[in-house]
Order: C-alpha cells, then sequence, then structure tokens
C-alpha cells in the first residue's frame, strides 16, 4: 500500500504512471485543450502554469474523467482511461482530486468526509477507515478537529482537510486544481507545505498552480499552457532561468513582476 | 501543432463507434424490458379469473361515448376552479409564508396567526372544509354573500392548499443562504426589498419541483366539490354510474384529469431545464 512513494536510491527509468496523448477538449466552438500531451512518472510533480482560461483545470478534469474528451487518449497505470469501456468509478478510484473551492461535504464533519470514500468506495471497514483517517488528519495537524464540520474551520484548514479526503484513498496520482487560489495569502503557507511534505514523501502530484516559487521548489517538471496547448515543458530551473518560448518569458515576466 | 482544421483521429472515431454501439444495447435492453414488463402486467390482468365482468363494467366503449359529452362539460369547471383557486392561493401562501418570517415585535400578530393557521389548516381533512363551508356558509344566510356552493367549495380549497404551499415556499424561503441577505442588505436594501429581490427569487426557483406537486394534488382535488353536489366531471360521472350501473365513466374522468397534469409536468421540466442551463453555466 505504499504506491504513494517511490524509493530515491532507485533511480532507474520507471514506466510512466500517467501518459496523455494530443488530447483535444473543445466545448462547441471553442477549442479549450488542443493537441497536449504529456508523460508523467511515478515520483513526478508535474506543476501546469498559464494564465486563467488557458486549460490548465480543463486537463485536470479531463485526466480525473470529470469531462469526456473529443481526441487522443489518456493512459493510466498503462490502461487507456479515455475509452468508453472504461468503468470511470474505478479509475477514479486510484485517483485523488482536489478543488479550488475545497468541495467538502458541509453536512459531514472533517472524519466523516475522510472516511466516506474509502469506506463507501474501497470497501474498508470502519475502523480501518477511521484510523487511517486520524492518522493523516494528526499528521497534517488537524487532528483537534476532525469531528467539526467544515464550516466551522478557516479556508486553509478546510484545503487541508481536503487534501487529506483525496489522500484518505491512497491514490496513485494526486491532482491539485489551483488549491491555494481561494485562499487568504497568509493561509497560502500552511497548505503548500503539506503538499511541499507530500512532494518529499514521493507522491505522484499533476498541479495547476499560480504560485511560482512554490513550483520552482517542488516541480520535477513545469508545464506552460496557453491557449489549451502546452507551449513548454521544462524542469523548473530551465522553466524560471530560461524559458525558450517568448510567450513563456511573458508569461513569467508578468507574474514575476 | 498546427492550426489546420482538426479532423477526429482514427482512435477518437473507434471510441465514436463503441458509443454508438452501447447506446444502441441500451435502447434495445430498454425497448425490451418495457415491453416485457408491460406485457406481463396486461398478461396478468387479462388472465385474470374476472376479467370479463370486469371489462364489461369498467371498459365498456358505449358506456365511455354515452357519458362522454356530460364528463367533458363537468372537467370545465374542474378547470376553471383550479384555475381561479391557483391564483388565490399563490399570493396568499406567500403571504402566509412571509408572515412567518418577519422579525417586528409590531407584527407578532400576524406571526401567531401564520403559526396557527398553517397548523390547523393542514390538520383537517379537505374534504371537511369543502363539506363545511359549502353548506355550512350558505346556511348561515348572511347578508350580501353568496349562496353559490362552487364559490365555497372554491374558498375551501383556497384555505386548505394555501396552508400547504405557504410551508413550501417557507421552506424555499429558509434554503436561501443568510449571505445573500446579508449582501443585500449591505447594498442598503430593506427587507421588503430584500425578500422581494433576492430571497423570494431564488427561492420560487427551487421550490417549483414541490409547488408543481401541490398544483397537481389541487387538480384532482377539485374533485372534492362533487361532495357538496356541484356538478363537476366526478358528478357527472358518478351520476351516469347510478343510472346505468356501468362505471366505465369513472375511466373517462380519470383520463381527463391525466391530460390536464401531463402538460403542467411537462412545463415545469421545461422551466426547470432553462434554469439550470442559464444559472449553473455547465457547473459539475
Amino acid at each position: 500500500m505504499t504506491s504513494l512513494t517511490k524509493d530515491p536510491s532507485q533511480e532507474v527509468e520507471l514506466a510512466p504512471l500517467l501518459e496523455v496523448r494530443s488530447l483535444r477538449k473543445a466545448y462547441g466552438d471553442r477549442v479549450v485543450l488542443d493537441d497536449v500531451s504529456l508523460t508523467v512518472a511515478p515520483g513526478d510533480v508535474v506543476c501546469l502554469i498559464g494564465s486563467s482560461g488557458s486549460g490548465k483545470s480543463t486537463l485536470l478534469r479531463c485526466l480525473d474523467l470529470l469531462e469526456t474528451v473529443d481526441d487522443g487518449q489518456i493512459l493510466f497505470e498503462g490502461d487507456d482511461i479515455t475509452d468508453p469501456r472504461v468503468d470511470a468509478k474505478r479509475v477514479r478510484r486510484r485517483m485523488g482530486m482536489v478543488f479550488q473551492a475545497y468541495n467538502l461535504f458541509p453536512h459531514l464533519t472533517v472524519l466523516e468526509n475522510c472516511v466516506l470514500a474509502p469506506r463507501r468506495a474501497h470497501g474498508l471497514r470502519s475502523k480501518a477507515a477511521r484510523e487511517r483517517a486520524l492518522e493523516l488528519l494528526e499528521r497534517f495537524g488537524l487532528a483537534e478537529h476532525a469531528h467539526k464540520h467544515p464550516d466551522r474551520l478557516s479556508g486553509g484548514q478546510q484545503q487541508r482537510a481536503a487534501v487529506v479526503r483525496a489522500l484518505c484513498t491512497e491514490p496513485t496520482l494526486l491532482m491539485l486544481d489551483e488549491i491555494t487560489a481561494a485562499l487568504d495569502p497568509e493561509l497560502v503557507g500552511e497548505v503548500l507545505d503539506i503538499v511541499r511534505d507530500l512532494a518529499a514523501r514521493g507522491t505522484t502530484m499533476v498541479m495547476a498552480t499560480h504560485e511560482m516559487a512554490f513550483a520552482r521548489d517542488v516541480a520535477t517538471t513545469v508545464c506552460f499552457l496557453e491557449g489549451g496547448r502546452i507551449l513548454e515543458q521544462a524542469p523548473p530551473d530551465v522553466m524560471f532561468t530560461d524559458p525558450a518560448h517568448p510567450r513563456t518569458r511573458a508569461f513569467l515576466r508578468r507574474v514575476l513582476g | 501543432m498546427s492550426d489546420t482544421i482538426w479532423t477526429p483521429s482514427d482512435v477518437e472515431l473507434a471510441r465514436r463507434a463503441v458509443r454508438r454501439r452501447q447506446r444502441t444495447v441500451s435502447l434495445v435492453i430498454a425497448t425490451v424490458m418495457t415491453a416485457l414488463v408491460l406485457g406481463l402486467l396486461g398478461l396478468v390482468l387479462v388472465l385474470s379469473p374476472g376479467w370479463e365482468r370486469f371489462s364489461e363494467t369498467f371498459l365498456s366503449w358505449g358506456d365511455a361515448r354515452a357519458s362522454f359529452a356530460a364528463i367533458r362539460d363537468g372537467i370545465w369547471l374542474n378547470i376553471r376552479l383550479f384555475l381561479l383557486c391557483e391564483l388565490a392561493i399563490l399570493p396568499l401562501a406567500l403571504l402566509i409564508a412571509i408572515g412567518r418570517g418577519t422579525r417586528s415585535p409590531w407584527l407578532a400578530p400576524l406571526r401567531v396567526v401564520a403559526v396557527v393557521y398553517t397548523d390547523v389548516v393542514r390538520g383537517i381533512p379537505t374534504i371537511l372544509l369543502v363539506v363545511m363551508l359549502g353548506f355550512g356558509v350558505p346556511a348561515l344566510q348572511l347578508q350580501g354573500l353568496t349562496n353559490d356552493r362552487i364559490f365555497w367549495a372554491g374558498v375551501a380549497l383556497v384555505i386548505s392548499y394555501s396552508a400547504y404551499v405557504a410551508e413550501v415556499f417557507r421552506a424555499g424561503i429558509d434554503s436561501v443562504h443568510p449571505s445573500q441577505v446579508a449582501s443585500a442588505q449591505a447594498l442598503g436594501l430593506g427587507h421588503v426589498r430584500t425578500l422581494r429581490h433576492v430571497v423570494v427569487p431564488q427561492a420560487v426557483r427551487r421550490i417549483v419541483p414541490p409547488l408543481l406537486n401541490d398544483f397537481v394534488s389541487l387538480q384532482k382535488d377539485t374533485a372534492l366539490v362533487s361532495a357538496v353536489g356541484v356538478f363537476d366531471a366526478v358528478f357527472a360521472a358518478r351520476d351516469y354510474t347510478n343510472y346505468n350501473f356501468n362505471y366505465t365513466p369513472y375511466l373517462v374522468v380519470a383520463g381527463f384529469f391525466v391530460l390536464m397534469t401531463v402538460p403542467l409536468a411537462r412545463l415545469t421540466d421545461w422551466l426547470q431545464a432553462r434554469v439550470v442551463a442559464r444559472e449553473r453555466a455547465g457547473a459539475r
């Protein structure tokens, strides 16, 4: 059950966990994703950057099968998950998703939010699910809030709880959709800290983010999206010091000031 | 990465073929299952021991035709009654719901009346209200009041249903998040304007389905006026059966009532779909 982590000593080339091939998504005439290709190996932390409307969120939603794609393929753990015969539920059980607006269930306590999927979708026993959830809540400093309803918590606490909820199912791939965008600046740190912690433990993640310093810190690959395309894809030290594409340079100049 | 016009790849074309096949299979399964279930039910009906007797007394074409004209004339009364009552019920119910939600100490009596009204009226079977008002008020022989039993039966329906609909309105009003009220107040709107322009419009959208439920129920309950001897569709059917010992007219009335409710249900579905499309803009 330690699929989340990879042994750092093991430096052999691993089979990709996720492979996106020429993905296309359009809403009517509006093309939101155009020929997007991306490979994610186990342990990778891929940061998607780009202005709003560039297709970052749509890409994540396509990966989680929340949207049907119009062309191209997504291979996850070797299976083509865009095949209509694939059971989306089973695929999503191996993935975790955290949304910008937390999307915690307001009628359940934090703990109940966390044990819902392990119990009802993964068939874990109540006791095991609670133990795992409490352990994770403890690790991320939320133990004292386990029995509160989400609306009683601060935004940062809610988002941390949402991350824990996604981790409780032990996903092999964790997707984060601008999870700090709705937070006060002073609360951003506590959420990014736990993502940093996850990255250090080798969690495979794909995240859309506006936090450039953070992306530079944790990413193994940074993708710059514009107009639904990945214009540039590079390790962070290259992307943030010597971007190849003029559009990337223009974007980074704008956001880094 | 080219700017040429996109043509679906072979993978996508194969996927579309699979989806088409899946749709065809679903359609076949749905059709076969529906035919099977309806066929079985029909078989049970036709093979039941009393089927012949039943079809004579309930499914007689001749009796259906003979009673049709009287029932059609009667249903017209039900339709008018329904439309007029509904027009009275909606504002009355809204007033009661808003009255219940007032906070001003001056309006305390209104609150009490609203609570007692909904509690008491909902506790009384509608048919009793119809009988009490339909026979009772004319018996009082009050000056200046009509003795028309149709009128008083209609008033009974309005009283009964406005209590139900008021509760539906109240649930809708309560379901609007307090932050909406706060932002309306922050814009300087008073209590009444907040209700009128912010809370009630949102509430109404949410309560369309339960509201329709009460409308349909009212459509059928207009049949209760037959209890005070008003010549509506049900009364016409009963009249016919009493003379001819054949129950087919009841089936004809049922058919009329179904015809009345179906368009209303479709209309509400359409309205609801329009609101969803406009306000949620594809949010999932």
